[in-house]
């Protein structure tokens, strides 16, 4: 019984970080429709923000994110309104913003990484804060990756009431589902979309707060984050901000109970397993709906 | 008149330019500079490359002959790609047409590095590679010497350590082991496994764990109830740092605690202060020889932080021994070089070297954090080898 405790909790904390890494590419590319590649950067960029404050200012992560955030929002809406909005101008159908949206961040990918490469070295960057234990149930956590969970639960069942219950919120999900239909009903698709990908900018960057706590990063390793966010994402549903948030404790969960139960070998493959299964299952996601 | 001009100018070039040539000694590296052994490299290699060429300029340059010359580098990033780091190779030799080229980063670029550099004739001193094939490319490759020991040497280290504090009556032999499923974590698990149980120990937890993990919380936990009095891991830097952390948050305090790569990294003492005392890893130094106290001292005023205590006074004292070896040869002559790369003797800061067969085996298998440095414990003979502390104090 405590191992089964044990495993559920641990494994909760692992998704609530997987989840809390998939939450800003879920509104980016589900309704802003920008498959955003430099994602894993974005990430890592505010992770030396982080470790920039409380190494070199004294700044705590906690109240680094009060910095972090907005600068990343204003970062992010910036980008998409000088570099994405000529795309989005173009762009005949969502398809063709989908590829051009692919390969224009693509490029980005390598301007952030380079710079942080030039500002920060190729190093690896490691601190601690917080990283003291909680016992919760006869199971002993770390208190910084109990609140990446805490921040992933908050964050994504914000945004889901902001989604289902708000005359604003139903106009983004409008956007995600049919842009063209949205625009007829007097949906000011570029500015919700722009606010969109700014929204989900924002929530990467308490991402990359939070688990530059934990875990140890280099200029070099947003790809690892964005292909994990892409499976999470493409796991819970397009656009589905709920659909994230379980596709992430599940993946966690599950990882932890193989690792516990079988063999700590297998993690990555039952990670792939559960999202071949789920693609399989329900091609659209856990919670996405079937394009018609 | 214009086209005179210009034969003139060709003409004057080409008489100009063999004077030119002997104002400096052209050095070039391809190293990863991005992409995933960015992290590596930049911690071990460059920044000691850096540190070499500023001191050799700084001192006026090479003796070569009765001239200094000044060392001109010429770098490429092969973006953590062998074949880029092939191709800059060879462009460094055939169009840069530089005098010595210093090797890549990892065993793995290192031994897809070593057909080149021999087809090439230019000395590779692979200093990153850690490989037990090694005796035998040497002897295919005269131009081809490893610095860092071969990993039996280091397991070799390790079931000596253990055997030596379970005789002591310090240590039970109840072992869990933990390793990174990668040529490097398997390699080493599989020798020290069947060293741990010839010497007859116990593995009482041994896994494996993919590349990239930095969950170890459920590693820990099933070797943590398995109640070893040593912990193994054969990790990496990302992995090494969770390791430790989590053993720290889930009170895991085994007598012995063994981190892989990352261990030696001065950022490690900085990221866990005091808890790192009495922690083992792969590697170490004398710091009590002159040697390495000037350099870790030094290494800081140029790159801003210390270096790390395996490979990097190895890397530094290895491009001593380049130095030395092209003076003493006098002239440009990459296979007089060669030659006495591998049959002179150098003082270098780890001290006396000279190579066996290619290799270097003036080296430390295991080192322990205590106090400030992380000091060579084995092998036990080595003069240096400090005494180990256990246990660890607990976290």
């Amino acid at each position: 019984m405590t191992l089964a405790f044990d495993i559920v909790l641990s494994g909760l904390v692992l998704g609530g970080m997987y989840a809390l890494i998939a939450l800003g590419l879920t509104l980016q590319y589900g309704i802003a429709r920008i498959m955003n590649l430099s994602y894993g950067e974005a990430l890592v960029a505010a992770a030396f923000a982080a470790l920039y404050l409380y190494t070199g200012m004294a700044v705590n992560p906690l109240l680094g994110l009060i910095v972090v955030v907005p600068a990343s929002f204003a970062a992010n809406w910036l980008l998409y309104q000088i570099v994405l909005m000529p795309l989005v101008k173009r762009a005949k159908n969502q398809g063709m913003l989908e590829v051009d949206s692919i390969l224009g961040t693509f490029g980005i990918l390598f301007v952030v990484q380079g710079v942080m490469l030039l500002t920060f070295g190729g190093t690896l960057q490691s601190y601690s804060y917080l990283s003291v234990p909680v016992h919760i149930f006869g199971t002993t956590l770390a208190l910084n990756r109990i609140l990446a969970l805490l921040f992933a639960l908050m964050i994504g069942g914000a945004l889901y009431l902001l989604l289902t219950r708000t005359r604003y919120g139903t106009a983004l999900r409008a956007i995600a589902i049919n842009p063209d239909a949205a625009r007829l009903s007097g949906i000011d698709i570029r500015s919700a979309s722009a606010l969109a990908f700014a929204a989900g900018g924002a929530i990467v960057g308490a991402g990359g707060v939070l688990i530059s706590m934990f875990l140890t990063f280099s200029a070099a390793m947003g790809v690892v984050f964005t292909m994990k966010a892409l499976i999470v994402v493409i796991m819970g549903g397009v656009g589905n901000m709920l659909g994230a948030l379980i596709a992430g404790l599940l993946l966690g969960i599950s990882e932890t109970a193989v690792a516990r139960l079988v063999d700590p070998g297998l993690t990555i493959a039952v990670t792939y397993a559960l999202f071949l299964s789920v693609l399989l299952w329900r091609p659209a996601g856990l919670f996405g709906r079937p394009a018609r | 008149m214009r086209k005179f001009g210009w034969a003139a100018l060709i003409v004057t070039a080409a008489l100009f330019a063999p004077a030119h040539a002997q104002d400096s000694i052209k050095i070039g590296w391809a190293i990863s500079k991005t992409g995933p052994f960015a992290a590596g490299a930049g911690v071990t290699t460059l920044p000691n490359y850096q540190v070499w060429v500023k001191d050799v300029n700084d001192a006026g340059g090479i003796k070569v002959g009765d001239k200094k010359l000044k060392v001109e580098v010429i770098e490429y990033d092969d973006r953590s790609n062998s074949e880029e780091m092939i191709k800059a190779v060879e462009r460094l030799a055939t169009q840069d047409k530089v005098d010595f080229i210093l090797p890549p980063w990892s065993t793995g670029m290192n031994l897809a590095a070593a057909p080149i550099f021999n087809k090439l004739g230019y000395p590779q001193l692979a200093v990153t590679a850690n490989t037990n094939q090694a005796p035998e490319l040497t002897k295919r490759w005269p131009n081809l010497t490893f610095w860092l020991g071969l990993p039996s040497e280091i397991v070799d280290g390790i079931v000596e350590t253990f055997t030596k504090l379970q005789k002591e009556g310090k240590i039970s032999n109840k072992v869990a082991m933990i390793a990174v499923g990668d040529q490097f974590g398997i390699e080493l698990s599989t020798a020290t496994r069947a060293g741990l149980k010839k010497a007859g120990f116990d593995l009482v937890y041994d896994k494996s764990y993919p590349f990239g993990t930095q969950d170890m919380q459920p590693v820990l936990k099933d070797a943590q109830a398995a109640n070893p009095d040593v912990l193994l891991a054969f990790s990496y830097p990302p992995d090494t740092f969770a390791i430790t952390d989590t053993s720290k948050v889930i009170g895991f305090n085994p007598k012995v605690f063994f981190v892989g790569v990352g261990t030696a990294f001065p950022m490690y003492k900085g990221k866990f202060a005091a808890n790192a005392e009495a922690v083992m890893g792969i590697g170490g130094s004398d710091a009590a020889l002159e040697g390495i106290k000037w350099y870790i001292q030094h290494h800081k005023e140029i790159i801003g932080r210390e270096p790390d205590r395996w490979a990097s006074p190895i890397t530094y004292a290895s491009l001593q021994v380049l130095q030395q070896a092209i003076e003493r040869v006098g002239k440009i002559d990459r296979a007089a070089v060669i030659n006495e790369i591998n049959n002179g003797i150098f003082d270098t800061i780890i001290g006396k070297v000279k190579l066996d067969n290619g290799l270097n085996r003036n080296i430390w298998a295991v080192g322990q954090w205590q106090g400030n440095d992380f000091y060579g414990i084995a092998p036990v003979g080595k003069q240096g080898a400090k005494a180990p502390i256990v246990p660890k104090p607990a976290w």
